[in-house]
This record gives structure tokens, C-alpha cells and sequence, in this order.
């Protein structure tokens, strides 16, 4: 089965100033691409050659796992955004956040805080248990909190790729303004 | 009348050396000491050469941020991590030997700090090429000059993430290459790869980016024209004793 890299939901220069169409033209045209190209090369003639991009996420390890969870978690991170949308949770999602880390603004510490400290590359993610509790989470490179159970809700990419271009070595700065552009009707569909 | 003519061709002459100072201030083509570059027995080295020395393959605007920003970091993060601890009298080779029993904080900033350090001084804008010894054990190790170029290349290509391709003195005396994840080296008790470190390529993003940005490979093969043959020809010999 080939892989395909999947359309944006906005144009490049939509997410400026906070990601700019030159980070969005290298990261979603240039990194995703690769791996989308990366893993087509190397599942033929393998158990994943027709599996779908989930199933391989679960089950590969190596050179096809980190190829096919870092298309699955940057199509993930991709889809969070939106030049316009609600900024803030609402309805049951809101109300897990609530109780799981006391308030919206005490979740954003906790988010910023697991995607500050991630040392070297890899994504910060909030995800949903069994019980429907939300956890944050840190995985190095290309990890994915599927791969221990949870249900993915949201992620931050804190590779350096993603915001080099725009920030240089101050990440806070990044983590800082990720808030302005996540559509949070996107990442409450989620949680069902 | 003559008063001042002079006077003005000093006012010219001020405002020049000003102005100097002005564009030498903005750019900052050297690096800089600073303040708190000496902490306990742990000094932030200075740069060997300036900013702009490794253009066209390095550019001086990643040359400052990697070393004034991300390194100084490292600095600063192990000095406070080991500030009133009884690691503040060991030497950075005793810590990495010892680096299973450590925090990460002590792992990550100390290896951050070691690995520049050794980075910086094996480049160079005119590092020679590799003594007769070196060259004789590289052949010796990976059959040719040309093979070792590859095997490194592809330890640096093929790191997954962030980290650092090695060449190394192993403890048999004989040469190997590996890479570490994120801040790890070969000296560290925990690393894949163990020795000493002769030759060590960055691999994390902030290393190339701004001029390469996806193009690790490019990267990668531009550092050959500006390996420090003479600073790792010695390390060599040192590495030997």
C-alpha cells in the first residue's frame, strides 16, 4: 500500500506569524514528505507492505516505525490548526481537563513544562486513558502514546525543525505562542 | 583656519572609529568572554576562531547562536547542576565514567559542554591533513580514507534525532565509529560506542538548519572541508598514551 502525504488544511502562510510559511514549506513540505517517501521505500516485501499507517505505528520497530509514526504524528500536529477557531476547550473535554489538572491554565503549565524539557527531539502529548482521564506525556523522536495504550489528543512537536527557522534555540518562545493557533474543535473530536 | 581642519579631520576620524565599534558590537564576529566563563575547576572556552571562519560551510549567524546560545546553555545548566555537590571536584572524564549514577541533568549539560568543546577545536578554516600515524591506523581500522569517510558519514546520517557521530580510540588502542543519541559521548559509561574521542560531528538540528535546513546529508558532507586534521591527529597520539 503506498503512502500518501495528506493535504494541509490551510495554506502555508496561514499560521503566520506564530509558524511561517518558510518553517510550514521545509516541515510539512520538505521533513513529512521525506518520511512519507522513507516508509514507501522500505515496506515492500515486509509484514507492513499493505498494513495501514496505523497498524504499523503499533506494531514496526527501526527505520519503518520512526518513518511511519513521524507521518502519523506530523499529519497529527498538522491537523490541530487553524488561522481562525476556538482557543479554548469547551464542553466534556473542558470538563476532564478541569478534572484532571485543576484548570485550563494549570493544564497549559503542565503541557509547557513536558514540552520545554523534552531533551533533544521529540513531542509533547495530552492523551486519553481507558477511564476517559487525560495524561500529559513526553516521547523522544518519533514515539506515540498509542504505542502505550492511550489515545492521542494533542501534540507539540519540539524537534528543533519545527521551530528553528522562526525561533532559533528559544523553544519557550514556540511553546508560548502554540496556544494562538490550536483549533480546539479539532482536538475535542477527538475525545470520544 | 588650520585648528580647524584638524579638529575636524579628528571629529571624522572619532565618529569612524565609532561607527567601527558600532558594526563590531552588532555582529560580534569573535566570541567573547564573559563574566561567569570560569566556574570552579569548569572554564566556557572561547572560540578558537571567529564567527564567519568556517564560511561558506558554516555560517556565522549558526556559528554565534551554537556557541553563544546553545553551548554557553550546557555551560551554565551543568556548572548550577553540580554548584555544592560532591561532583564540583571531579573532572568531566570522571563524571561520564560514572555517568550511570548521575542525573540527567548532570548527563545531558555535561555531555553538552564536553561534545562543543571537542567540536569547536576539530574544526578549523585550515586544519591540515592527518599525520601519517592517523592516516596509517584509518586504513589500518576501515581498509581506506574513503571507507572511514562513508562509515562516519553514515553514522551521522543514519542518528535518528538528535546526536553525534564519533570516531574514536577504543580501549584496545585500535580506531572505531559510532554515534550517541542527544548529548551522550563515547567516554560516558552508558554510551553504545566507548573510547576516547578524537573526532565528533553534531548532528542535532540546531547544528545546521539555518543553511541546510532538512539537508542533513549536504551538511554532512561539507564537514570534510573543514576537519581540524591537526587537533585530531594529536588527540590521537594522546589518546594512544
Amino acid at each position: 500500500m503506498k503512502h500518501e502525504l495528506p493535504k494541509l488544511p490551510y495554506e502555508l502562510d496561514a499560521l503566520a506569524p506564530v509558524i511561517s510559511r518558510e518553517t510550514l514549506e521545509f516541515h510539512y513540505g520538505k521533513h513529512h514528505q521525506t518520511y512519507v517517501n522513507k516508509l514507501n521505500d522500505l515496506i515492500p516485501d515486509t509484514p507492513f507492505a499493505d498494513s495501514s499507517l496505523e497498524e504499523i505505528v503499533m506494531k514496526s520497530d527501526g527505520g519503518i516505525f520512526n518513518n511511519a509514526a513521524q507521518i502519523w504524528n506530523h499529519t497529527f500536529y498538522f491537523e490541530t490548526f487553524s488561522p481562525s477557531g476556538r482557543r479554548e476547550p469547551q464542553g466534556a473535554l473542558a470538563d476532564a481537563i478541569k478534572s484532571s489538572f485543576g484548570s485550563f491554565d494549570a493544564f497549559k503549565e503542565e503541557f509547557t513544562k513536558a514540552a520545554t524539557t523534552l531533551f533533544g527531539s521529540g513531542w509533547a502529548w495530552l492523551s486519553m486513558k481507558d477511564d476517559g482521564s487525560l495524561v500529559i506525556t513526553q516521547e523522544s523522536n518519533a514515539g506515540n502514546p498509542m504505542r502505550s495504550g492511550l489515545t492521542p489528543l494533542l501534540t507539540c512537536d519540539v524537534w528543533e525543525h519545527a521551530y528553528y527557522i522562526d525561533y532559533r534555540n528559544v523553544r519557550p518562545d514556540y511553546i508560548k505562542r502554540f496556544w494562538e493557533i490550536l483549533n480546539w474543535e479539532v482536538i475535542e473530536s477527538r475525545y470520544k | 583656519m588650520k585648528n580647524r581642519v584638524i579638529s575636524r579631520t579628528a571629529g571624522i576620524g572619532i565618529i569612524v572609529i565609532l561607527s567601527v565599534g558600532i558594526v563590531l558590537a552588532i555582529t560580534k564576529p569573535f566570541s567573547v568572554m564573559e563574566e561567569n566563563d570560569i566556574v570552579g575547576g569548569f572554564q566556557f572556552p572561547s572560540l578558537p576562531y571567529g564567527y564567519d571562519a568556517l564560511e561558506p560551510y558554516i555560517d556565522a549567524k549558526t556559528m554565534e547562536i551554537h556557541y553563544d546560545r546553545h553551548h554557553r546553555a550546557y555551560f551554565n545548566n551543568f556548572v548550577n547542576a553540580i554548584k555544592g555537590t560532591p561532583v564540583e571536584d571531579m573532572s568531566l572524564e570522571e563524571i561520564f565514567a560514572q555517568m550511570s549514577s548521575m542525573s540527567d541533568v548532570i548527563r545531558n549539560n555535561g555531555g553538552g559542554f564536553y561534545n562543543h568543546n571537542l567540536f569547536w577545536k576539530n574544526m578549523s578554516p585550515n586544519g591540515g591533513e592527518p599525520s601519517d600515524e592517523l592516516t596509517a591506523a584509518i586504513e589500518k581500522a576501515f581498509g581506506s580514507f574513503d571507507n572511514f569517510k562513508e562509515l562516519f558519514g553514515s553514522a551521522a546520517a543514519s542518528r535518528f534525532g538528535s546526536g553525534w557521530a564519533w570516531l574514536v580510540v577504543n580501549s584496545e588502542g585500535e580506531l572505531e565509529v559510532g554515534s550517541t543519541p542527544n548529548q551522550d559521548n563515547p567516554l560516558m559509561d552508558i554510551s553504545p560506542i566507548r573510547g576516547i574521542p578524537i573526532l565528533g560531528l553534531d548532528v542535532w538540528e540546531h547544528a545546521y538548519y539555518l543553511k541546510y535546513q532538512n539537508r542533513r546529508p549536504d551538511y554532512i558532507d561539507n564537514f570534510w572541508n573543514i576537519v581540524n586534521w591537526r587537533d585530531v591527529s594529536e588527540r590521537y597520539e594522546a589518546a594512544l598514551k
